[in-house]
C-alpha cells in the first residue's frame, strides 16, 4: 500500500436524484405498512391460513440474515484471524450486518400478528423451538453489532462534543463518559467478536432448522436433514460477495477508487467457499435421490436449478479466474450473482418449496408485501449512505498522513 | 441495550453452569408442558356412520361463541360443492366425498385438530404458548401467543388458523376439545350434537380397542387402518372408514413424531451448550495465536 488508508466520514452530499427515489419507495412501503397496523396483516398480505408465511419472512427476515454474513465472515478473517489487510473492509461490513439485522428485528416485528410481545422469547422459553433459538441468537447478536459498532462512534466524537445553548454543560460528562466507553472497549472488544461470531454460525443454521418441522410441506428439492448446514455454508459464502458488491456499490456511488487488492484478495476466498456448498448440495441431491424432480419443467425445477446454476456454479468459475479478480466490472458480476442465488435460495426454501396439503389456492406475494419489503431495503440503503457521510466507517487515503494515529482502525 | 446483553449472558452463562452442574437435560431445555397420561381422552370418529347433517358445525360454534347461522340453515347441501377447511370462523367442517363402491351415498368427514401426542405446534412454538393437557387436550395460551404462525408452518394436517384481519390481539383458532365444557362435566359439544353418534368420546386406549373391534366384526364395512393410531406418532382423534384415507384427503404420514427430526437437530446443536461453548473456545485460542503471531506477516492463499 502506498499511501495511508483510514476510515473517515465520506465529504458528499446525502440528496441526490437516487436518494430521492429511494426516499419515494420508502414513504410507499411505510403507508402499506400503516394499514398493516390499522387493519391487521390480512388487509396488506397474501397471507392466509394455508400459507402462514410469506416473503416477510422469506426475504426480510431469512434472506437479511443471510445477506448480513458480511459482518461474521470479515469479523472472522480481519480480527480472529487477525489479518490485518482486510482492516479496511471490516467497518462496512459491520455496518451492513448492523443495520441488515435491525431490519431482521423489525421484519419479524411488522410480520408477527401481536408485535408488542415482541419481547416474549426474553422470558418465555421453549428449547425444542428452532425459531426461538434463531430469535434469542438473533436478540444478543444484534446487541454485540451495536456494540462493535460503539468505537466508530466514540472516534467521531471524542473532542468534538459541541452540544448547542444549555446543553453545552454537558459536553465535558459526555465526553468523558465517551472516552471510558472507548477505553473499556478497547479492552474487551475481543469477547463480542468471538461472540458474534459464535452466535452467527449458531442462528444461521437455525435459520436452516427453521422449516424441518413442516415436514412433507416442504418440496423434497429442498427438505433435507442437512437444512441448517446448508445453511450456514450459504451464508458462510455469501459473506465475501455481500461485502465485494456493497464496496463497489459504494465507492460507485460515492464516485471513490474502489478497494480493489482488498476486494479482489477476498473473492480468491469465495471459491472454495461456494465449492463446498455446492459439493454438499449436490450431495443431498444425489444421496437422497431427490434429482427425479428436476426431470420436469415446473416453477419448483426451474427455480432450484436456476437458484444452483447462477447462484453458485457461474459465479464459481468466475471467482476461479483471475481476470475477474482484477477487474471491478467482473468482480461485481460474479458477488451479485452469488448474493442473489442465497437470496433466491431463502425464497425458495421459504415460500416456493413450502406447499400446503390443503392449498386452496397458490400465494404470490401481494402489492403491500412488496411495498413495505422495497420500502425496507431503501430504508437500509438510505441509513448507510447518512451513516457513512457522518461517521467514519469507509476507509479512504489519510490526508493527514498520521500513521501512528490513535484511532487507526479498530472494530 | 447494554444490560439487556449482560441479562442475556448472564441467562446463557447459567444455564452453561446448569449444564456443567450435572442437571437432568429437562431443566436445560425447559419448555411447555407434554404430559402423556396412559389415561388421556379422546374421539373416535366413525365416517362410515356420519350422515353429514353438519349439526357437529352449529354446535361447535355455539359452544364457542362464534357467529353462526340458524341450525336450520345448516339442511343446505351446497357447502359440500367445495372442499372447506377449518380455520379462524369455523373450528370443525365436515367435508363430503363420493364413495367409490355405493355412489349414491357419498362419504363425509368431520376435520378438527386431531390433539397430537407428540404435537409439531407445541414443538414449534417459539414462547411455548401450546402446551398438552394431561387429557390429551393441546391448548393454545393466548397470554403468551405472540402471533407468529409458526404453529401454522409445522402443523402437518394444516390446523391452526390465525385471524388475518385483527390489527390488536389477532388468535390463533383451533378446536380446544371443549375444555371448558369438559371441566364442567360436559360432553365435548360435537359429541353431544351428534345425533348418529359417528362420534365416540373416551380414554383413547379404550377407542383404540373398540376400533379395532368393529373392523373385526365388520371387515367389509371398514378398511383395516385406524387412522391416527399411529400415524405422527399417535393422535387423540382417531378415524374409521370405509375406503382408503387418501381418497379422504387425509396425509400419508408415517409413524414418526413430526417434530423428531426438528427437535434432535436443536438438541445436537444445543447439547448442553457444549458445541457452542468449544466454538467460543477454539475461536478465541485463534485470535490469541494469530495475535502472537502478529497476524499477516504470512498471507495464505
Amino acid at each position: 500500500m502506498s499511501h495511508y488508508m483510514r476510515p473517515q466520514p465520506v465529504d458528499r452530499k446525502f440528496l441526490t436524484p437516487g436518494v430521492i427515489v429511494l426516499l419515494l419507495l420508502a414513504a410507499n412501503g411505510l403507508a402499506f405498512l400503516a394499514g398493516r397496523f390499522l387493519f391487521g396483516i390480512g388487509a396488506v398480505t397474501h397471507l392466509n391460513n394455508q400459507y402462514p408465511w410469506g416473503i416477510w419472512i422469506g426475504i426480510d427476515v431469512a434472506a437479511g440474515v443471510a445477506l448480513a454474513a458480511g459482518g461474521f465472515t470479515t469479523a472472522a478473517l480481519g480480527h480472529v484471524m487477525h489479518r490485518e489487510q482486510y482492516h479496511a473492509v471490516v467497518r462496512p461490513a459491520l455496518l451492513t450486518a448492523m443495520l441488515g439485522y435491525t431490519m431482521v428485528a423489525v421484519g419479524v416485528s411488522i410480520d408477527i400478528g401481536r408485535y408488542y410481545y415482541i419481547w416474549h422469547p426474553l422470558v418465555m422459553w421453549n428449547g425444542s423451538s428452532a425459531l426461538f433459538e434463531v430469535g434469542i441468537c438473533v436478540m444478543i447478536y444484534m446487541t454485540v453489532l451495536y456494540i462493535e459498532f460503539i468505537p466508530v462512534v466514540t472516534e467521531r466524537f471524542i473532542g468534538r462534543v459541541d452540544l448547542p445553548g444549555a446543553l453545552a454543560r454537558l459536553n465535558a460528562p459526555i465526553d468523558r463518559f465517551l472516552r471510558l466507553a472507548d477505553r473499556t472497549l478497547d479492552r474487551t472488544m475481543f469477547v463480542f467478536i468471538i461472540a458474534g461470531v459464535v452466535l452467527s454460525t449458531l442462528h444461521q443454521s437455525s435459520l436452516g432448522t427453521l422449516m424441518v418441522i413442516a415436514g412433507p410441506k416442504m418440496h423434497p428439492l429442498w427438505q433435507t436433514p442437512i437444512l441448517p448446514l446448508l445453511f450456514l455454508l450459504s451464508a458462510v459464502s455469501v459473506g465475501f460477495p455481500m461485502v465485494i458488491f456493497e464496496s463497489l456499490l459504494a465507492a460507485r456511488s460515492f464516485g471513490l477508487k474502489p478497494e480493489m487488492h482488498i476486494l479482489g484478495r477476498m473473492g480468491r476466498m469465495v471459491a472454495p467457499l461456494l465449492g463446498i456448498y455446492l459439493a454438499f448440495k449436490l450431495g443431498d441431491l444425489f444421496i437422497r435421490e431427490t434429482f427425479v424432480y428436476l426431470k420436469t419443467v415446473n416453477t419448483v425445477s426451474v427455480m432450484y436449478i436456476s437458484e444452483l446454476l447462477f447462484g453458485v456454479v457461474i459465479p464459481l468459475r468466475m471467482f476461479l479466474s483471475p481476470a475477474v479478480q482484477k477487474s471491478p466490472r467482473l468482480l461485481f458480476i460474479a458477488a451479485t450473482l452469488v448474493v442473489g442465488g442465497v437470496l433466491l435460495n431463502r425464497i425458495d426454501a421459504f415460500v416456493v418449496a413450502y406447499t400446503p396439503p390443503y392449498a386452496l389456492g397458490s400465494y404470490f406475494p401481494s402489492i403491500g408485501e412488496i411495498s413495505v419489503t422495497v420500502g425496507f431495503i431503501s430504508i437500509l440503503v438510505l441509513l448507510y449512505r447518512a451513516i457513512v457521510l457522518v461517521f467514519p466507517v469507509i476507509s479512504l487515503p489519510d490526508r493527514r498522513l498520521s500513521p501512528a494515529s490513535k484511532y487507526s482502525v479498530r472494530g | 441495550m447494554k444490560s439487556q446483553d449482560r441479562r442475556s449472558f448472564l441467562k446463557t452463562s447459567t444455564a452453561i453452569t446448569a449444564a456443567v452442574a450435572g442437571l437432568t437435560p429437562t431443566t436445560a431445555h425447559a419448555g411447555p408442558q407434554n404430559i402423556l397420561s396412559p389415561n388421556r381422552l379422546g374421539v373416535l370418529v366413525d365416517t362410515t356412520v356420519c350422515i353429514g347433517c353438519r349439526n357437529c358445525e352449529w354446535a361447535c360454534k355455539t359452544a364457542h361463541g362464534l357467529d353462526t347461522p340458524p341450525i336450520e340453515t345448516y339442511e343446505d347441501q351446497t357447502p359440500f360443492d367445495r372442499m372447506r377447511r377449518p380455520d379462524d370462523t369455523a373450528l370443525t367442517v365436515v367435508n363430503r366425498y363420493d364413495s367409490p363402491a355405493k355412489p349414491d351415498l357419498p362419504i363425509t368427514v368431520k376435520v378438527q385438530c386431531m390433539h397430537c401426542d407428540h404435537p409439531a405446534c407445541l414443538s414449534a412454538c417459539i414462547v411455548g404458548a401450546i402446551s398438552k393437557r394431561e387429557d390429551g387436550a393441546v391448548l393454545w395460551d393466548t397470554d403468551k401467543c405472540i402471533g407468529c404462525r409458526y404453529c401454522m408452518v409445522a402443523c402437518p394436517f394444516q390446523i391452526p388458523a390465525f385471524e388475518y384481519h385483527k390489527a390488536i390481539q389477532p388468535r390463533i383458532m383451533k378446536c380446544d376439545f371443549c375444555t371448558d365444557r369438559r371441566d364442567q362435566g360436559k360432553l365435548p359439544a360435537c359429541v353431544e350434537s351428534c345425533p348418529v353418534e359417528a362420534l365416540t368420546f373416551g380414554p383413547r386406549e379404550d377407542l383404540v380397542r373398540v376400533a379395532r373391534d368393529r373392523i373385526r366384526r365388520a371387515p367389509d364395512r371398514y378398511v383395516d387402518h385406524i387412522y391416527g393410531e399411529y400415524e405422527v406418532g399417535g393422535t387423540s382423534w382417531c378415524y374409521l372408514a370405509g375406503t382408503d384415507f387418501g381418497r379422504l384427503q387425509f396425509p400419508r404420514l408415517g409413524p414418526n413424531p413430526a417434530p423428531g427430526v426438528s427437535e434432535s437437530i436443536q438438541h445436537g446443536i444445543f447439547a448442553y451448550f457444549v458445541p457452542p461453548v468449544s466454538l467460543y473456545a477454539l475461536l478465541g485460542a485463534v485470535m490469541w495465536t494469530a495475535r502472537q503471531r502478529g497476524g499477516d506477516e504470512e498471507e495464505q492463499a
